[in-house]
């Protein structure tokens, strides 16, 4: 026998599921999304796509060439993703160097820093992301309008729902006068409004999230976690005085919370491991989002509630274990 | 709904290539090699010596304590030596050298024996009958079956659960015994309930296997205590634990034993063999196995004697094909590689696999990007990413703590596991350390 046998041990055979295929999966899942965001935003969306993916996969790359001397891991698709992302988390008229500068902090900082991936603790888009917006919260937070003129690139710039909302009850309107200025529900929902690059169509990105859920990248528990949570929490005030809180339904649809439940809540590496984690990880990240919403200086605070719960990944993994086959019984052996 | 185990599990390609094909007669080699440590527990002790003349089913090496086993030569001839030969395990181990004698030359005859329904040996006699024709559990595992049976008296048995399950891929050989010899299987169940006095037992079936559970079905009408439970198809649930779980919902705890919750577990092969030893005398001397693979050209079942080398069953199907590059004896979720096909057929042999160049390879192992598959999966709730870091750094003690011992290495884990990362090796490993220390505390 010319080929050598080989020995190993078992399993002989494996679920030909490789890390590549779940990264490419995510990739599937955000077609639909950028789709709609072109067609909104137009060239912009397109620009900021390919600036931040671009700087991703080059940034790893150089790092991990000259500074760390590691192995060059920038074919595994997640550099890719993480630049995806960020474009989908940031507003299309933000100035290019800008997305440059949030490129570098997300793969370098949140990410090679760390030791690459699998061993980031927080959710390097979203580090991009807050960073650009501590650091210019101007530009982040003037988005361009949808649909008018979307092949120049001098956009008419305007607010997101969530933004005139708390402008407006700032100001002592009601949501009765507010609710006008605003997009319905339909509108949210296919994606006529204005925000973030990915943030567009609550549709468009429902239908990506349920492919995760179908290919089996992710499972329901977070996303519908959060969602129900945020619900619960701002049904009631909304409940309490109409006037004062917008519907469940607005806080869901608009903003950055189906695209933060779906996909950045989600990210495998930085949530956690068991599915009991999972929902008390996702009750945190809505209940955050909520109180920063309704009572915080920002209008919309899913990114921080994201990368606070991040932080709680580890403790939650060693407190809510899967329970043990046979544990109710005390040990005989052992 | 099906019944099946609620936690974890996986569904590998079946691939039950062989699941139409009646089970063949080997022809009897003309040399069998037996080791004498063919079953868990202490190995037997040989009690022949070279140059003795040996009679088919003679006791060559005897049970060497309470968890051990007779063993018996499957062939009439002369002992040609006692040697060291690599065996299943991958270690050199005591062997007999057995050379048929051609004139004396069994021919599985006993397989064509007349059904036998009656039973006339007394009950505490069935037990001995047992000990003394060296049964062990047929599905793999190879625990000697007399220590199961030897039920203490404050142990409740109420139900005895018959595992046909064979939840390995490619695997067929319970399969094709349960089409092939229910009636007999059937008498078996019924002996054992006799000696055991239980009222009740279940027989196990996938639901792949549908024809089987027709064929059990049928023949267990006439005795109402018999049951035959169609279970959904996922692995690993031909594991004592998880088909108990399937199958009453009982959950044997931690460290303990299916008595602990009122059941016994016995392979379909290992009643047959019970059968055979209790009607008709015959020592567990052959053993159906699956010979198998993508490009084996003529796979099958086969009849084996106990002790032939495993290159006389490739042989039977068309040899090695082009490109083989790993040969697991039995499944390919908890079977061993081996190293040749010189390795002899033992009780445990259920299978033998052959994997070519395109498969046997494994890929390299990656970053762990914390998908949580391995934790979905895992039917005893165990976290084995964790297991394996703890492990791989030496942390023992936490190891244990985090129950490492009650991993039954289904392979799951590994499986799944889209990093390719080797987490079922670094957990055995990290186990049979633990078991060191627990055994040095004591």
């Amino acid at each position: 026998m010319a080929d050598p046998i080989i020995i190993s041990a078992s399993p002989h055979v494996h679920s030909a599921r490789t890390s590549k295929k779940v990264m490419y999966d995510v990739l599937y899942a955000l077609i639909p999304a950028f789709l709609v965001s072109i067609y909104v935003f137009g060239i912009r969306a397109l620009i900021l796509t390919s600036v931040a993916v671009i700087s991703c996969i080059v940034f790893e790359y150089i790092i991990q060439k000259y500074l760390l001397k590691t192995e060059i891991t920038i074919t595994d698709g997640s550099a890719l993703i993480t630049g995806i992302l960020l474009a989908f988390n940031l507003p299309t008229n933000l100035p290019i160097w800008m997305i440059i500068v949030g490129a570098l902090i997300a793969i370098g900082v949140a990410k090679l820093s760390f030791g690459g991936l699998g061993y980031n603790i927080f959710n390097p888009a979203l580090v991009g992301r807050v960073f650009l917006l501590v650091c210019f919260p101007v530009q982040m937070t003037s988005w361009p309008t949808a649909i008018e003129n979307n092949l120049t690139l001098d956009a008419i710039t305007g607010e997101t729902t969530l933004g005139i909302i708390k402008e407006g009850l700032m100001y002592g309107e009601t949501m009765s006068t507010i609710s006008e200025k605003i997009p319905s529900a339909m509108e949210l929902l296919l994606g006529i409004t204005s925000g973030s690059a990915g943030e567009m169509s609550a549709l468009a990105l429902l239908l990506g999230g349920v492919f995760l859920i179908v290919r089996k990248v992710i499972t329901w528990h977070i996303p519908v976690t959060i969602i129900v949570t945020m619900a619960i929490m701002t049904g009631v005030f909304w409940l309490v005085n109409p006037e004062m809180y917008a519907s469940p339904l607005i806080h869901i649809l608009s903003g950055g919370a189906i695209l933060g439940a779906f996909y950045m809540a989600t990210d495998l590496v930085t949530s956690p491991m068991t599915k009991k984690g999972m929902v008390i990880f996702s009750i945190g990240i809505a209940i955050i989002t909520v109180v920063i919403r309704l009572f915080g200086a920002y209008p919309e605070g899913v990114s921080f509630a994201i990368l606070i719960m991040n932080a709680f990944v580890p403790l939650i993994d060693k407190y809510f274990k899967p329970r043990r086959f046979g544990n109710q019984i005390k040990s005989k052996i052992m | 709904m099906l019944k099946t185990f609620p936690k974890g599990g996986i569904h590998p390609e079946e691939n039950k290539i062989t699941s139409s094909k009646a089970i063949k007669k080997m022809p009897v080699p003309k040399v069998v090699y037996v080791p004498i440590a063919q079953h868990i527990g202490i190995p037997s002790e040989i009690i022949v010596d070279r140059k003795d003349k040996v009679e088919i089913g003679q006791v060559v090496a005897k049970s060497g304590g309470f968890v051990s086993s007779n063993i018996h030569t499957p062939v009439a001839g002369t002992v040609t030596k006692l040697d060291m030969i690599v065996d299943t395990s991958g270690y050199k181990k005591q062997c007999i050298v057995i050379r048929t004698d051609q004139k004396n030359e069994s021919n599985f005859e006993v397989q064509e024996f007349p059904l036998k329904k009656e039973i006339t040996i007394d009950q505490k006699d069935i037990l001995q009958h047992i000990t003394d024709s060296g049964i062990v559990g047929l599905g793999g595992a190879t625990f000697p079956s007399h220590v199961k049976l030897d039920l203490k008296n404050d142990n409740k048995v109420d139900c005895l659960i018959i595992n046909g399950v064979e939840c390995e891929p490619y695997l067929t050989a319970d399969h094709r015994l349960m089409l092939e010899k229910a009636d007999e299987i059937i008498v078996g169940i019924q002996i054992l309930m006799h000696a055991l006095h239980i009222n009740e037992a279940v027989i196990g079936i996938e639901n792949n296997k549908k024809d089987a559970v027709a064929v059990l079905k049928k023949a267990a009408k006439d005795d109402k205590r018999i049951k035959v439970a169609a279970l959904k198809v996922k692995y690993p649930q031909g594991s004592e634990k998880q088909l108990i779980k399937a199958i009453l919902k009982r959950e044997v705890p931690k460290g303990g034993l299916p008595m602990d919750v009122g059941t016994i577990v016995h392979n379909v092969g290992t009643i047959f063999a019970i059968y055979q030893a209790v009607q008709y005398d015959q020592p567990l001397i052959e053993r159906v196995v699956t010979v198998t693979g993508k490009n084996i050209e003529n796979a099958s079942n086969f009849w084996v004697k106990i002790g032939t080398p495993i290159k006389d069953l490739v042989a039977e199907v068309g040899g090695l094909p082009e490109g083989t590059r790993k040969i697991v004896n039995g499944g390919p979720m908890m079977g061993k590689a081996i190293k040749n096909t010189d390795v002899p057929v033992t009780k445990g042999t259920s299978g033998i696999l052959v994997i070519s160049e395109d498969e046997a390879n494994r890929q390299d192992a990656k970053n762990c990007i914390r998908c949580g598959q391995c934790v979905f999966v895992c039917p005893m709730g165990l976290e084995p990413h964790l297991l394996m870091n703890l492990s791989e750094k030496g942390l023992y003690e936490r190891a244990s703590f985090e129950d490492i011992m009650t991993c039954i290495e289904c392979g799951s884990c590994s499986y799944v596991c889209p990093s390719h990362r080797p987490l079922l090796d670094y957990i055995r490993f990290g186990k049979s350390i633990v078991k060191k220390l627990n055994t040095a505390k004591n």
